[in-house]
């Protein structure tokens, strides 16, 4: 039809790249507000019985290794940098940059999954896994403590499955950009998975001290 | 006008078969047509189901089935309606095909999340049919805990489960919407030209990705609790049931509007198009949607009222429902001014918007019972609620759908229906629907409680006259399926547009091409007003030199 | 069955007030479902189609009447709101000088426990003209008390108590259901409310087979578990004494007090460890109370906290607890 359709990467029933970005952005936002309803519900969980059990969740918090939670909160924030430089790199045209902070994005990526999987292994030593031979024997009311290690474990396994799927969709990205896809006028995809990668970092940066920090901040 | 339907001319439908064409399409109105059978087999699995429970519930006493099938069958009703009939139904169906040729637009901004949403939908649905047909689900489509998470041996998995998937379409078509409605607008349509029905499509759209993925947590939490015996909602493990109420009524609260707002949505069109009149007070309706959206998420706890939660808890979500109220109250008023001085044709379509208005009167009215916590406490879970929310959702969205279906049959297929057949089942409808419903409005404030599968002999006569008229209701919506199917073979083909109707989507030929529109059309003129072709065309004005565009 | 009654029988103090309401409401809905309705189809009637050539003129809507249509009913609404309110607190505010009975629902009765020690299932005596106030639990799902003679019903939820209140004013047979879905027989979770004459209800709480008082049912639980070994009266038990604990205030460890409420007395029996009395334990004798999960069951919780109300200092603890509520039940003793 219109001869606007011969544009690369604009799709048939858009009339042009600008209309394109704008629903792909606002796409990711509106996806973005949906995921924060979806934690949110965990959210609620967390704070009411975190109010009615503080020492439990407490006592349990204290369990878990900060250091390496708080290894893995730089390691997403170093990603978000590298993220934030691949959108950079994709708008000023820099192709081998462009790759260059992909790679990086995902290697941070697989990094914080390969922590979360050691910590993860870890709980399964000390059976702490709920409702799987979970054992307690510190201070806190075991049953108590095991609920603090279901929501520790929804919260962070949903996490984590979102990091699952951001690196999938960076590896798709990746070969996008490896196949010359993006241009400087068209690259609204990285934007829109840059969106996606922040969001998640962003999640992970609040359940950090929620879940890690809880029992420091008790003990004093 | 005959001479150009002669014409064999390529639209949406016969543009390629195959089942593949259907399967793999990403043609917003191909997927609606396939979101129309998949919600009718539920519509009428849903409905098999509310026959049965009225035919044992014809007596005091159990004797048709056990108690076990009859819980299992109210849940299953519950279930199969609100999560696979009347959440999807008209923005699924109806919003689908709508919403670009609205707006003016070639597709929704992202048709393979379209489709992708329609497979979800079934994915969820096989999942709950295998839950349904392996033993059914005996908790109620409310999965209240700690009956669902530790007591009931019944399917709640597996229901849960396709809840959960379920969910995911519902978000995807409402992110659809507000991507599209944002961005995808025809040069010229401003929001406030834009059709009621993508207003009320745009506020439930809202609920859907605010709302939904609220309760996908919750089914998940609760799925979780089920497998691994930790308790989030189980007072004997340390939980808090009522945690669960909370957070289920907050989707499942603005659920109710995301079946009702699409349908006051086609009302407004339904009025302004047989009325021949602009909506009085558009942007009051226009903002009432939105209202209705926003204040929808602040009155869940209304629903638990006699939850122990406390007192001025329950003042504020009090008052909230009662503002809640005034927005729909709006709509009423504006559509029955509408009517003033208008030019009222009585096609079928029009008797549904009048039975909407007039049942959701009803309906809307006996929330304000409902919403007085005093007199909530004893209406509470009897028949009344049963009642109140079939007067809104049957009477309301049901009504309206229907109505809908009517309307723009002759878009969707390029047939039309048989008026004389369409107008006798609506009125068959509207009757049992009453009969049915009304009955239960003083079983309840008698004291029925509801989901009993016997019941005190006191109530039968009341019971009796409700299971008469589900089995009128029950006739009713069986003659449109026919008509419908029969229409498509050897309904009459009608104008592009039978109605002298205004919106956008009668500027194209009906069944549309697959691009909806030859050209991007640029609108001039307001929401409800003729196209000034149309305006010509209606007073016998038009042209013979022009031509269609 | 000759006529269909419209309503349930009035027989307690709040059924009347309810049913104002629900009559004005009634009244109020026919009102404008008239009104809707009239316009509907005089409108319909008066502008019907007269040849398809009709172009009405467009009409833009007018603010005042926007204005007239959101505020009037808006003030109605927050009538409706204040009188539904003040309904709801009163029904939900528990008077003070109520009798009290406890209720455990269970899958699939109800279980009613008199202060006086009569119990029974399915089935409930309550005299006419007293204020009755229900404590309500349950042993496993969510249930709801329901009695629609009296206007009343509260949810059961496991793990807290809730309660309910009504003052019956016709003697007579009620329904009593079970309103929250609870499984396979919810249906048949359904008994009878019998209000007596009070001299017929005295008789009735004579007369039965007499297992003592609730109170003295918790005492023989008080010493069966062990509770007597630490919790003794003269302050010299490993435990704190619990002689006019009953709706005081408590102190505890790190500075908090809580009011000594059925809800404090259950968690501290099941979790003994979530709240402790300042100066406990005992720092000469070192101990923790064990929890008595899964070994009380709601009735004997019940039982217990009906003893430990019963404990006052003047007597002593294991003197005479019987007459607890002697005040309340009247003139003529329950007690032989």
């Amino acid at each position: 039809m219109e001869d606007t359709h011969s544009v690369k990467g604009l799709a048939h029933h858009f009339d042009d790249m600008e209309q394109q970005r704008e629903a792909g952005t606002l796409g990711m936002w509106a996806f973005l507000i949906t995921e924060i309803m979806f934690f949110g519900g965990l959210f609620m969980a967390y704070i009411l019985y975190r109010s009615k059990y503080p020492e439990a969740f407490s006592s349990a918090s204290g369990h878990l290794n900060w250091r390496l939670g708080a290894a893995n909160t730089v390691v997403l924030i170093v990603s978000s940098l590298t993220m934030a430089l691949a959108v950079y790199y994709s708008q000023t045209g820099n192709k081998r940059l462009l790759i260059t902070m992909l790679v990086l994005t995902m290697i941070l990526g697989a990094t914080f999954l390969v922590v979360k999987g050691f910590e993860y292994h870890t709980k399964w030593v000390d059976h702490l896994i709920p409702g799987f031979g979970f054992e307690w024997h510190l201070a806190g009311d075991p049953q108590k403590v095991q609920m603090f290690y279901f929501i520790y474990f929804a919260m962070t396994g949903i996490h984590a499955l979102h990091m699952v799927v951001g690196l999938g969709i960076m590896a798709v990205i990746l070969r996008m950009a490896m196949k010359d896809r993006f241009t400087q006028t068209y690259h609204s995809p990285v934007e829109i998975s840059g969106l996606y990668w922040h969001f998640v970092d962003i999640v992970w940066i609040f359940l950090f001290p929620l879940l890690y920090l809880l029992g420091a901040h008790e003990g004093h | 006008m005959e001479a150009i339907v002669d014409q064999p001319r390529v639209h949406y439908i016969n543009k390629e078969y195959g089942v593949k064409s259907w399967l793999l399409t990403v043609d917003h109105k191909r997927i609606a047509l396939l979101y129309l059978a998949s919600v009718t087999l539920f519509f009428f699995l849903g409905g098999a189901f509310a026959v049965a429970l009225r035919l044992e519930l014809m007596t005091p006493q159990g004797d048709l089935m056990q108690a076990e099938t009859y819980n299992r069958m109210f849940t299953m009703h519950g279930v199969v309606m609100v999560f696979f009939f009347l959440i999807p139904g008209i923005p699924a169906v109806l919003g689908n095909f709508l919403v670009p040729l609205m707006i003016g637009a070639r597709d929704l901004a992202f048709p393979r999340l379209n489709l992708l949403s329609w497979y979800i939908y079934n994915v969820g649905a096989i999942f709950t049919l295998y839950a349904i047909i392996s033993g059914g689900v005996d908790t109620g489509w409310t999965f209240y805990t700690p009956y669902s998470t530790t007591y009931s041996s019944s399917n709640v998995l597996l229901t849960g489960i396709g809840i959960f998937i379920t969910g995911f379409s519902s978000i995807l078509t409402g992110l659809n919407f507000i991507v599209t409605i944002h961005t995808m607008r025809a040069p010229g349509m401003t929001w406030f030209r834009l059709p009621l029905f993508i207003w009320s499509h745009y506020a439930t759209s809202l609920i859907m990705i605010l709302g939904t993925p609220v309760v996908a947590i919750t089914v998940l939490l609760l799925a979780l609790e089920r497998i691994a015996r930790v308790g989030i909602f189980d007072p004997a493990l340390g939980g808090d049931p009522i945690l669960f109420q909370h957070l289920f009524w907050f989707y499942s609260h603005p659920a109710v509007y995301i079946m009702v707002l699409p349908a006051m949505g086609v009302v407004s069109e339904l009025i302004a198009n047989f009325a021949r009149k602009n909506i009085f007070g558009y942007k009051f309706v226009a903002f009432a949607s939105m209202a209705i959206a926003v204040f929808g998420f602040l009155v869940w706890g209304h629903h638990m009222f006699t939850s122990s939660q406390s007192v001025y808890a329950g003042m504020i979500f009090s008052f909230l429902s009662f503002a809640v109220a005034i927005p729909s109250a709006v709509k009423v008023f504006n559509w029955t001014a509408t009517l003033y001085k208008s030019s009222i044709s009585y096609s079928t379509p029009l008797l549904y918007a009048l039975g909407f208005i007039g049942l959701f009167t009803i309906g809307g009215m006996t929330g304000l019972f409902l919403a007085a916590a005093g007199l909530d406490i004893h209406v509470h879970d009897t028949y009344f609620v049963v009642a109140h929310f079939h007067y809104v959702m049957v009477g309301g969205t049901l009504m309206a759908y229907m109505g809908g279906l009517h309307y723009w049959w002759p878009k969707i297929t390029g047939r039309m229906y048989p008026e004389g057949w369409a107008k006798f089942s609506a009125l068959i409808i509207f009757v049992g629907f009453n009969l049915t419903f009304f009955p239960q409005f003083i079983l309840g404030y008698q004291g029925m409680p509801r989901r009993y599968y016997a019941y005190p002999p006191e109530f039968q006569v009341l019971n009796v006259m409700s299971t008469a008229g589900a089995s009128i209701l029950g006739f009713g919506v069986l003659f449109p399926m026919v008509y419908f199917v029969w229409s498509m073979r050897y309904g009459k083909v009608p104008a592009d547009n039978p109605w002298g109707a205004f919106g956008l989507e009668w500027q194209t030929s009906s069944p549309p091409p697959t691009e909806n529109f030859k050209q991007t059309p640029v609108v001039t003129w307001e929401a409800y007003e003729f196209s000034p072709r149309d305006k010509m065309e209606i007073l016998g004005l038009r042209g013979v030199e022009e031509t269609k565009v | 069955m000759q006529t269909l009654p419209m309503m349930p029988e009035q027989a307690s103090t709040a059924a009347s007030e309810v049913d104002a309401l629900y009559i004005f409401l009634v009244a109020l809905t026919t009102v404008f479902a008239i009104l809707i309705a009239g316009a509907i189809v005089y409108f319909a009637v008066k502008y019907r189609r007269r040849s398809p050539q009709d172009l009405p003129r467009p009409i833009e809507g007018a603010l005042k009447l926007e204005i007239f249509w959101s505020v009037i009913p808006f003030i109605i609404s927050m009538g409706i709101f204040a009188w539904g309110t003040s309904i709801y607190f009163k029904q939900y505010r528990m008077p003070a000088e109520a009798m009290e009975i406890y209720v455990v629902g269970k899958q699939w009765m109800w279980k009613f426990q008199h202060i006086e020690g009569q119990r029974e299932i399915n089935e409930l005596h309550i005299p006419l003209g007293r204020k009755v106030k229900l404590t309500m639990t349950t042993e496993d799902v969510i249930h709801s008390l329901y009695i629609p003679a009296f206007r009343v019903k509260t949810d059961v939820v496991p793990g807290k108590y809730t309660s309910l209140w009504f003052e019956a004013t016709k003697a007579g047979r009620y329904h009593l259901f079970c309103a929250e879905y609870c499984g396979t027989n919810h249906s048949g979770m359904i008994g009878w409310i019998e209000v007596m004459e009070p001299p017929d209800y005295q008789a009735w709480l004579a007369g039965g087979k007499q297992e003592g008082s609730l109170a003295q049912a918790g005492e023989k639980l008080f010493q069966s578990l062990a509770c007597a070994n630490c919790h003794k009266s003269d302050q010299a038990g490993k435990g704190p004494a619990l002689d006019d604990l009953f709706g005081s205030v408590v102190a505890l460890q790190g500075g908090q007090t809580v009011t000594a409420d059925v809800e404090y007395i259950r968690e501290s029996i099941l979790n003994p460890q979530a709240k402790i009395v300042a100066g406990f334990p005992r720092p000469q004798m070192p101990a923790s109370m064990p929890t008595f999960q899964g070994l009380v069951t709601e009735e004997q919780m019940l039982q217990l906290i009906e003893y430990i109300k019963s404990l006052k200092t003047k007597q002593g603890a294991s003197a005479q607890p019987t007459q607890p509520q002697a005040s309340e039940t009247g003139a003529g003793k329950p007690q032989k």
